[in-house]
C-alpha cells in the first residue's frame, strides 16, 4: 500500500507537469503564429487553393470557417482546445500530418539519446570510480581539470570540434547524415562527453562516500578481499546517485539533442523543431516541441520511479 | 542545475581561491574587452575587403580576416560586446523580478504564492534551451526577443532559491524579535534576508551569465537566433565553419572566446575542494 501511493504521487506529479508543458507550448506557438507577418486568412486560403485561385472572397470564407475574426483570447482557447485532441495539424512546409513526421522522427531521437547516454557512462564510470579510490590522487585531480574545462565547452562547440578532429582532419568517421551506425559515433560521443563531464564527478563523489562509509570497513574486517568488496558493495552502493543524477541530466540530454541533431544533420525532432523555426512553420515548431517536451516528462518519471525501485528506503517515505 | 557536483555553491565552500581568482580577472580582462576594445582599435567589423580575405594575422589584422576580409579581431570584439551585454541585461531584468517574487512568496503565503510558484513550474516544464527557442522564435532575428526570452527563462531560479531559503530566515527569532521592535518589511529584507541570501544569488546570476551566453551562441550557430551580418560568435562559427581547410585558425577563435567567457563565469563561483 504504502509502495502503491508513492508511486501514484510520482505519476501526479509528473502528469499535471506534462499538462504545464502543452500549455505553455500551445500559447507560445499561439503568440508565434499571431507574430508571423500578413493576414493568416489570405496565407491560410493561398495554401489551400493556390495563390493563382485565390481571392478576397476565399479569405473570406477561410477567415470565418477557422474563426479568425474572433477576439484574440477565443482564438487561443480554440487553439488550446484543438491541441487538447491531439489535433496537431498539418506541416505548412511538406504537408504531411505533424503526428506523422514526428512518428518517424522520435526513434531516431531515443537512438542517440539513449547512445549518448551510454557513452557518458561508459566514459564516466570508469573514471570516476578510479577517482574515488583515491581521492586527491593524480586521477582524481586530473579528472577534476577535465571536467572544468569540458563543462565549459557548450555542446555545439564540442560537436564542431570533434567534427573537425576526427571526421573532416583524421577521416576517421562520416562527418554527418544517416546512414551507417558510423554515422551515430560523432554525435553520441558529443553528447556523452558533455555529460560524463559533470557525472565523472558524480561518480567519484559516490564511490568516494561509499568507500568511507562504516560497513565498508566492516566488510574488510569480516575477510573479504578488496575486489569482492569493491563489486560486491561499494559499486552497489554508489549506482544509486548515478541513476539520480540521469534524472537530473535530462533536461541537458533533450537540450543537447536538439543542437546535436542540428550539427550532424541527425534526422530527429531536435532537427526538425529547429528547421520548422528556420521556415516558420508553427505547426510543426508545436508538434516537436510538445513532443521533446513530454519526452522530458517522461524519461523523468522512468527516472523516479527506477530510483524508486532500486533503493527501498525511499518507498518507504510517504 | 548540473554545477553543483564540480563548482562551489556555498560561501564556506568556496574561499578566495587559485581558480576563483583567475575566473574573476579573466571575466574582467573579458568585460574590459568587450566595453573598450572596439573603441580602441577602432575597425568597423562590418567593413569588408574582398581582396584581403581568408587572411593569416599581421600587423595590419592581428587576428588576421575572414571570408570577406572582414578583421577578425574588430568581430570578436564586437561579438563579445554582443554576448557579454545581453547575458547580462537578462541576468539583471531575471534577478530583481525573480528575487522580489521570491519573497513576497514566502512572505504572503497562501495564494499569493501558489500562483508565483504555478508560473515558476510552468517555465520549469520544459528544459531552458527548448524555452529559449521557442520564446526568440515568435521574431526570429531580433535582439529583444532573445533578451526577452533569455529572461524569462531565467527568472525561476532566483524565485526558487529565495522562496525556498526565506521561509527558514523568515520565520528565525531574529526577524521575530525585529517585528516585534517594530521594524517593518524593508528593514528586514535588508538586514536580514538580503545579507543570507546574496552569496548564493550571485553564484546563480552567474551561471545564469553563462547559460545566456551559451544559448545566444548556440541559436546563432543554428540560425534561429542572431542574423549575420552581425558579428556574433555563434554566426561567425556557422560562417567559417567551410573555410576550415584553408584556415584552420578563424574557427578556432570564436570557439575559444565562447569556452573562455563560459570558464570565467564558472570559475568566478570557485571550484570546490576535493574533499
Amino acid at each position: 500500500m504504502i509502495r502503491s501511493s508513492v508511486f501514484w504521487s510520482a505519476v501526479a506529479g509528473r502528469t499535471s507537469q506534462a499538462v504545464l508543458v502543452a500549455v505553455v507550448v500551445g500559447v507560445v506557438s499561439f503568440c508565434m503564429m499571431q507574430a508571423l507577418p500578413g493576414d493568416a486568412a489570405y496565407r491560410i486560403a493561398a495554401g489551400r487553393y493556390g495563390y493563382d485561385m485565390m481571392d478576397a472572397a476565399s479569405a473570406a470564407i477561410v477567415r470565418i470557417e477557422l474563426g479568425l475574426d474572433q477576439p484574440t483570447s477565443v482564438q487561443l482557447l480554440n487553439w488550446l482546445g484543438s491541441l487538447a485532441q491531439l489535433d496537431l495539424g498539418k506541416s505548412a512546409v511538406t504537408g504531411n500530418r505533424v503526428t506523422e513526421e514526428l512518428s518517424v522522427q522520435l526513434g531516431h531521437s531515443l537512438l542517440l539519446a539513449g547512445a549518448g547516454v551510454v557513452v557518458s557512462l561508459l566514459i564516466a564510470v570508469p573514471i570516476g570510480v578510479a577517482a574515488g579510490l583515491r581521492p586527491g590522487g593524480i586521477v582524481d585531480r586530473i579528472s577534476l581539470g577535465a571536467s572544468i574545462v569540458l563543462r565549459a565547452v557548450p555542446a555545439f562547440a564540442l560537436g564542431v570540434l570533434l567534427m573537425l578532429a576526427l571526421a573532416v582532419h583524421m577521416k576517421l568517421l562520416p562527418v554527418a547524415g544517416f546512414q551507417s551506425p558510423k554515422h551515430l559515433i560523432l554525435p553520441a560521443l558529443t553528447l556523452g562527453l558533455g555529460l560524463a563531464a559533470v557525472s565523472s564527478r558524480v561518480v567519484r563523489d559516490a564511490v568516494c562516500d561509499a568507500m568511507s562509509a562504516e560497513w565498508r570497513m566492516f566488510s574488510r574486517t569480516k575477510g573479504l578481499s578488496r575486489w569482492q568488496t569493491l563489486r560486491r558493495h561499494v559499486l552497489r552502493n554508489a549506482a544509486l546517485p548515478v541513476v539520480a543524477y540521469v534524472g537530473v541530466q535530462l533536461a541537458y540530454v533533450i537540450e543537447g539533442v536538439v543542437i546535436v541533431e542540428s550539427i550532424f544533420s541527425w534526422p530527429g525532432i531536435g532537427h526538425a523543431l529547429v528547421h520548422a523555426i528556420f521556415g516558420r512553420d508553427v505547426a510543426m515548431v508545436q508538434g516537436t516541441a510538445l513532443a521533446l517536451g513530454l519526452l522530458y516528462v517522461l524519461l523523468n518519471l522512468l527516472i523516479d520511479l527506477s530510483c524508486q525501485g532500486i533503493d527501498p528506503r525511499r518507498r518507504a517515505i510517504a | 542545475m548540473s554545477h553543483t557536483q564540480i563548482l562551489a555553491n556555498t560561501p564556506q565552500q568556496r574561499g578566495l581561491n587559485f581558480a576563483r581568482l583567475l575566473g574573476l580577472s579573466l571575466l574582467t580582462g573579458l568585460a574590459l574587452c568587450a566595453v573598450m576594445g572596439p573603441e580602441l582599435i577602432g575597425i568597423d567589423p562590418a567593413r569588408q575587403s574582398l581582396m584581403h580575405t581568408l587572411q593569416s594575422p599581421s600587423a595590419a589584422h592581428w587576428l588576421g580576416t575572414d571570408h570577406l576580409g572582414r578583421d577578425m579581431l574588430a568581430r570578436l570584439l564586437s561579438g563579445a560586446q554582443l554576448s557579454l551585454s545581453l547575458a547580462a541585461l537578462s541576468v539583471f531584468t531575471a534577478a530583481v523580478p525573480g528575487t522580489l517574487m521570491g519573497i513576497l512568496a514566502s512572505w504572503r503565503g497562501g495564494w499569493t504564492d501558489r500562483i508565483l510558484t504555478l508560473f515558476a513550474d510552468a517555465v520549469l516544464a520544459l528544459p531552458g534551451l527548448l524555452l529559449v527557442l521557442m520564446l526568440a522564435a515568435i521574431s526570429p532575428g531580433s535582439w529583444w526577443a532573445l533578451y526577452a526570452g533569455l529572461s524569462l527563462t531565467l527568472w525561476v531560479e532566483y524565485f526558487r532559491y529565495t522562496r525556498q531559503r526565506s521561509r527558514v530566515i523568515l520565520s528565525e527569532p531574529s526577524v521575530e524579535a525585529s517585528r516585534l521592535l517594530g521594524f517593518g518589511a524593508v528593514h528586514i529584507v535588508k538586514r536580514h534576508l538580503l545579507p543570507e541570501i546574496g552569496p548564493g544569488l550571485l553564484t546563480i546570476a552567474a551561471f545564469g551569465a553563462a547559460t545566456a551566453v551559451t544559448a545566444v551562441a548556440a541559436l546563432g550557430f543554428v540560425s534561429v537566433g542572431i542574423r549575420p551580418p552581425t558579428a556574433e560568435w555563434g554566426v561567425m562559427m556557422t560562417q567559417l565553419l567551410p573555410y576550415w581547410r584553408e584556415a584552420p585558425f578563424l574557427i578556432l577563435q570564436p570557439v575559444l572566446c565562447l569556452v573562455l567567457t563560459v570558464l570565467a563565469l564558472h570559475l568566478s563561483v570557485g571550484v570546490r575542494k576535493p574533499a
